[in-house]
C-alpha cells in the first residue's frame, strides 16, 4: 500500500462530525455539549488538512489555523456561558435555559 | 505510514466515542484530549506536521486546560455523575444516533464515488507554505482572527462576570434616556423598584 | 438727502437684489416652519409665537424691500433658484416670477400674514399646542408664496396643494372635536375635486404646448388655437374647475362655511384674505388661455353671479358671525368671478386687494369678539356689546362700510363700483343686475351683522361680562386693517398694467358716474332697510316666525340646501356601495389568507420550544434530507 485515500482521511473526518454531532443532539449536559462542538470543529479542521495535503496546497492549513482560532473564540465564550448557566440555575442542564419557549 | 493513520484515526473514533458516551466530566475532558492528540497523529501521518504540532499545543494542551480548569471551578461530584448515568438511557440517545448514522451514511456515500482518485504520499507540508500565504495574500484572514479574537475576549469577560444576583448595580436602570427636554413621569423610579426582583435578567 | 435715497432704490431694483431677497420671502416662512416642527414642543409659548410672527415679519420686510425696487424699476424678473425635474427636455425649475400681479399677491400675503400672525398671538393665549399652530400657518404662508411666485404650472400646484394640506390641518386644530375633523375632511375632499381638474388642465396643457412654463404657455397659447376651439375652451373649463373648487364657488362652495371650526385668525388668512383668492389668481394669471375660450369666460362671470346672490341670501340666514362672514367671502369672491368673467382681470386682483383689507379687519374683530365674550359666536346670544368692545366695533363699523361699499369713504366702494362698471362696459347688463343686487344684500346682511352683535340688548351672560383685549398684538392689526380698509387702502393701484389686459371699461368714462351713483344708491338704500328691519323693528330673527318667511329662513339658513343634495346624490350612494363591496366574495379569499397565515402560525410557534438539543436535531435532519437528496439525485 502506497500512501492513503484521501476518501478514507474524509470518512474519518465525517465519522467525527457525526459522532461529535451525535453527541450534540443526546447530551444534556452543557460541558459535553461544548465538547462535542469542540469535537465537530476539530473534525472540520481534519477535513481542511486532508483535502490540503492531497492536493499538497498550503490552504488548508490556513483555513485550519482559522479553524482553531474560531475553536479557541467558541470555547471560550460557551465556557462562560457556562459558567453563567451554572450560576443562574445550579445545573449545567441546558434544558432549563428555556426561556424563549414560543 | 499508512498503518499509523488508520491506527491513530481508529483511536481517534474510539476516544471520541469515549467521549460522548461518558458520564463523568472529567473522564470525558481526558477522552478528548486523547482524541485531539490521535488527530494530530493523522495530521503527521498525512505530513503536515505544523498543522499536528498546533492540535497538540492550542487544541490538546491550550483549550482542553480550559475545559479542565471549569470542570474544577465547579467541582460537580459524584451526584452530577449519577444524573448523567440517568440521563444516558437508551431512549434519549437512540434516536440522535440513528440520525447521525443517517447522516454518516450519506456523506460516505457522497465520498465514495471514485471520483476523487487522489492518493496522499506524505510529502512534507511546512509551516513556510502556510505563512507566505497567510501574510501575503490572505492578509485578510490574520486580520479576521484578530477580530474574532478579541470579540471572543470581550465576550467572554462581559458575560463571564459573576455579579451578584440579588442586586444588580443601580446604575444600569438609572442611566439617562437622553430625552433630556421631556421630564420624566414621576412613575419612573417606582417602575425601577417594581422591576428590581427581575433584575437577575440584567447580566 | 434724497441722494442716498434713490441709490438705495437703485440698488434694490437691480437684478442681484431680487435674487437675493426674492427667495426669502418663502425661506423665512420655511425656516420658520422648521424650527417650530423640530423644537418638538419645547419651545415657551412666547418664544413660539416670535418664531412664527418673526419670520413672517421679516418676509414681509423682504417684500416690501421689493415693492420699492419694483417701484423704481418695473422690469418683470424671474430668480431661478434650481432644476427641480430633469426628465428628457421637461425641466420644471424652482424658478420665481416677479411682476406687478406676484408682487401684489406677495404683499398681501405677507403683509395682511403678519397683521394676522401677530394678532394670532393674542387670540391663541392660553391655548394648547401653539407651536403646532405657527407650524401649519407658517407653511401655510410658505406653499401660498410658492403658489403665487411660481413660474411654472407645477410649482404652482406645489403652493395649491400645500395650501390645501395647510387649510386642512389648520381646520381641524382643535381636533378633539370629531366635528372639527369632519370639517377639514369636507374641505380637503372637495377642494381635491378642483384639484384634479387643475391636474388635468395642467395634463392638457402640457401635451399640447409641450411646457408649462406661465409665460410660454400665455406666448405660445395664441399661435396654437384659435379663439373658442374646443381644446382651449376644455383647458380653460378645467382650469376653472381647478379655481372653483379653491375659491369655494358653486357647485364646490360647501366647505368653505364649514371651514369656520379652525380657529378665527385661521379663518381670516385662509378662508378669507389668502387661499381662498388663489383661484381668482389662477384665473388672472392665465388670462391668456381664458380671452381664448369666450364661453369659459362667460361661465366664470355667471358663476360669480350665482354664487354672489346665493352667498348674501345665505348669509341673511345665519346666527353665527364667523358663518355670515363665510357666507359673505363665498359672496365676494363671486364679485371677483364677475370681474374675471367680464374680462376686467385688474379690477378683480384690485377687489381681491381690498378684499383682504376688510375680511381680514372683520375676521379679526370677530376673533376679538369671539375671545371677549369667552368663545360666544351666535349673534342669538351676543348684543349690546358696542360700549364695552370699542375697538373690535370700531373693526366692523369699519371693515362692514367696506363690505357694504359705503360710498365715497370705504375702499370696498371703490373696488366694488369699479366691477360693476366694468360689467356694464363689457355689455353684461345681466351680470351687472345681478352685482346690483347682491350689493343691496351685502348692504342688509352686513348691518344685521352689527346690529345683532353690538346693539340692542346682551342676551346671554357671556355677553353681559364681556372684557375688552387689551394690548399691542390685539390693536395693532385691527387699527392697520382698519386704516387700510378706508379710501386709504383704495390709493394703492396693483402695478398690473404690463402683465394684465386692459378691462373693458378701462379708459372709458362715458357711464362711469352713473354706474357710481346706483351703486352708491342701492348700498345705501340696503342699509336703510336694514336699518329699518333689524334696528327699529328688532326684528332681526323674526323671519322665522311665519310661514312663508319660515321655509325661506330655512332655506337660507342651509344655503339652499347643497350641503344634502350632495349628501343624497352623492354621499348616501357611495356609502351603500361601499357597504356592499364590505361584504363580497373577494373580501372573503382575504380573510381567508389572513386566517390561513394566523394559523400557520400557531402552528410553527409551538416549535419554538426553547430547547438547544430541539434545535439541534431540527438542523440536523434539515442537513441529512438536502445531502440525502443531494446523493440521490447525483
Amino acid at each position: 500500500m502506497n500512501g492513503v485515500p484521501m476518501e478514507h482521511g474524509l470518512v474519518l473526518a465525517a465519522t467525527l462530525f457525526a459522532l461529535g454531532l451525535c453527541g450534540l443532539m443526546f447530551r444534556r449536559n452543557m460541558i459535553f455539549v461544548l465538547m462535542s462542538l469542540e469535537i465537530m470543529l476539530n473534525a472540520a479542521g481534519l477535513a481542511f488538512i486532508v483535502a490540503g495535503t492531497g492536493w499538497q496546497q498550503p490552504q488548508g492549513q490556513v483555513m485550519f489555523l482559522l479553524v482553531i482560532t474560531l475553536a479557541a473564540a467558541e470555547a471560550s465564550v460557551g465556557l462562560a456561558l457556562l459558567i453563567q448557566l451554572y450560576h443562574r440555575f445550579k445545573t449545567l442542564n441546558i434544558d432549563v435555559a428555556s426561556r424563549m419557549r414560543g | 505510514m499508512e498503518l499509523a493513520f488508520y491506527l491513530s484515526g481508529l483511536a481517534a473514533v474510539l476516544a471520541t466515542l469515549g467521549v460522548i458516551a461518558n458520564p463523568n466530566p472529567v473522564h470525558g475532558v481526558l477522552y478528548l484530549v486523547v482524541s485531539l492528540l490521535a488527530v494530530a497523529l493523522v495530521f503527521f501521518t498525512l505530513g503536515a506536521p505544523f498543522a499536528g504540532a498546533l492540535e497538540i499545543i492550542v487544541y490538546a494542551g491550550a483549550i482542553m486546560v480550559l475545559f479542565v480548569f471549569v470542570v474544577m471551578m465547579l467541582n460537580l461530584g459524584q451526584a452530577a455523575a449519577e444524573q448523567e448515568r440517568l440521563w444516558l438511557q437508551p431512549r434519549t440517545w437512540i434516536g440522535p444516533s440513528l440520525l447521525a448514522a443517517v447522516l454518516l451514511l450519506t456523506l460516505i456515500s457522497l465520498l465514495w464515488r471514485d471520483d476523487i482518485q487522489r492518493v496522499i504520499e506524505g510529502g512534507e507540508l511546512t509551516a513556510k507554505g502556510a505563512g507566505t500565504l497567510l501574510y501575503g495574500p490572505w492578509l485578510l484572514l490574520v486580520e479576521l482572527g484578530a477580530l474574532l479574537l478579541l470579540a471572543a475576549l470581550v465576550t467572554a469577560s462581559h458575560v463571564g462576570r459573576t455579579v451578584p444576583v440579588a442586586a444588580p448595580k443601580p446604575a444600569a436602570r438609572d442611566m439617562p434616556t437622553g430625552d433630556a427636554d421631556q421630564p420624566q413621569p414621576p412613575q419612573q423610579p417606582a417602575r425601577g423598584e417594581s422591576s428590581s426582583p427581575a433584575g437577575k435578567e440584567v447580566l | 438727502m434724497m441722494e442716498p435715497l434713490t441709490t438705495f432704490l437703485t440698488t434694490l431694483s437691480t437684478a442681484q437684489a431680487t435674487a437675493a431677497l426674492l427667495p426669502l420671502t418663502f425661506l423665512l416662512p420655511l425656516a420658520g416652519t422648521l424650527i417650530l416642527a423640530f423644537s418638538r414642543g419645547t419651545l415657551s409659548y412666547r418664544l413660539s409665537a416670535l418664531v412664527g410672527v418673526g419670520s413672517v415679519g421679516l418676509a414681509a420686510v423682504a417684500t416690501l424691500l421689493l415693492a420699492l425696487g419694483f417701484a423704481a424699476d418695473a422690469a418683470p424678473q424671474t430668480v431661478t433658484l434650481w432644476t427641480w425635474i430633469a426628465v428628457g427636455d421637461f425641466t420644471p425649475r424652482i424658478s420665481l416670477a416677479l411682476d406687478g400681479l406676484s408682487l401684489t399677491m406677495l404683499g398681501v400675503i405677507t403683509g395682511v400674514g403678519f397683521l394676522i400672525h401677530l394678532f394670532a398671538a393674542w387670540y391663541m393665549r392660553g391655548e394648547a399646542g401653539i407651536t403646532r399652530f405657527y407650524t401649519y400657518m407658517n407653511l401655510f404662508v410658505f406653499s401660498m408664496i410658492l403658489l403665487v411666485l411660481g413660474d411654472n404650472l407645477l410649482l404652482l400646484f406645489l403652493g395649491w396643494e400645500g395650501v390645501g394640506l395647510c387649510s386642512y390641518l389648520l381646520i381641524s386644530y382643535y381636533y378633539q372635536h370629531s366635528a372639527n375633523g369632519w370639517a377639514g375632511f369636507k374641505a380637503f375632499i372637495i377642494t381635491r375635486i378642483g384639484d384634479v381638474f387643475l391636474a388635468i388642465g395642467m395634463f392638457l396643457l402640457f401635451s399640447r404646448l409641450g411646457t408649462l412654463n406661465i409665460t410660454e404657455i400665455l406666448e405660445l397659447a395664441p399661435k396654437a388655437w384659435q379663439a373658442g376651439d374646443t381644446t382651449v375652451e376644455l383647458a380653460a373649463f378645467l382650469l376653472l374647475g381647478g379655481a372653483l373648487g379653491k375659491s369655494a364657488q358653486l357647485p364646490l362652495h360647501t366647505w368653505l362655511a364649514d371651514a369656520m371650526a379652525g380657529p378665527t385668525p385661521v379663518s381670516a388668512l385662509i378662508h378669507a384674505a389668502t387661499m381662498v383668492t388663489a383661484g381668482v389668481y389662477l384665473i388672472a394669471r392665465m388670462h391668456g388661455i381664458f380671452e381664448l375660450a369666450p364661453l369659459a369666460l362667460y361661465t366664470t362671470g355667471l358663476i360669480g353671479a350665482l354664487t354672489l346672490l346665493m352667498a348674501g341670501f345665505a348669509a341673511l340666514a345665519q346666527t353665527d358671525i364667523k358663518r355670515v362672514l363665510a357666507y359673505s367671502t363665498m359672496s365676494q369672491i363671486g364679485y371677483m368671478f364677475l370681474a374675471l368673467g367680464v374680462g376686467a382681470y385688474d379690477t378683480a386682483i384690485f377687489h381681491l386687494m381690498t378684499h383682504a383689507f376688510f375680511k381680514a379687519l372683520l375676521f379679526l374683530s370677530a376673533g376679538a369678539v369671539i375671545v371677549s365674550c369667552h368663545h360666544e359666536q351666535d349673534m342669538r346670544n351676543l348684543g349690546g356689546l358696542w360700549r364695552k368692545l370699542p375697538l373690535a366695533y370700531m373693526g366692523f363699523v369699519v371693515g362692514g362700510a367696506a363690505l357694504a361699499a359705503l360710498p365715497l369713504v370705504s375702499a370696498g366702494f371703490y373696488s366694488k363700483d369699479e366691477i360693476l362698471w366694468q360689467a356694464l362696459a363689457a355689455d353684461q347688463q345681466g351680470l351687472l343686475i345681478a352685482g346690483l343686487i347682491g350689493a343691496l344684500l351685502t348692504s342688509l346682511y352686513t348691518l344685521r351683522l352689527i346690529i345683532g352683535t353690538f346693539h340692542g340688548t346682551a342676551k346671554s351672560a357671556n355677553a353681559r361680562h364681556a372684557e375688552a383685549g387689551r394690548g399691542f398684538a390685539h390693536g395693532l392689526p385691527l387699527v392697520v386693517l382698519a386704516v387700510l380698509s378706508t379710501f386709504l387702502g383704495a390709493w394703492i393701484t396693483p402695478p398690473l398694467s404690463g402683465v394684465l389686459p386692459a378691462g373693458p371699461g378701462d379708459g372709458v368714462t362715458a357711464g362711469h358716474g352713473a354706474v357710481e351713483l346706483i351703486a352708491a344708491a342701492v348700498a345705501l338704500s340696503g342699509m336703510a332697510l336694514a336699518v329699518w328691519l333689524f334696528g327699529l323693528k328688532r326684528g332681526w330673527l323674526r323671519l322665522a316666525d311665519h310661514g312663508m318667511g319660515a321655509g325661506l329662513w330655512q332655506l337660507w339658513h342651509h344655503a339652499w340646501g347643497f350641503d344634502m343634495l350632495y349628501d343624497w346624490t352623492l354621499v348616501r350612494p357611495y356609502r351603500g356601495l361601499v357597504a356592499l363591496l364590505k361584504s363580497d366574495v373577494v373580501e372573503g379569499v382575504f380573510r381567508l389568507l389572513a386566517k390561513l397565515v394566523r394559523l400557520v402560525h400557531l402552528g410553527l410557534s409551538r416549535t419554538q420550544t426553547g430547547k438547544l438539543r430541539g434545535y439541534a436535531v431540527t438542523m440536523v435532519v434539515g442537513a441529512t434530507l438536502i445531502l440525502l437528496s443531494l446523493a440521490l439525485v447525483i
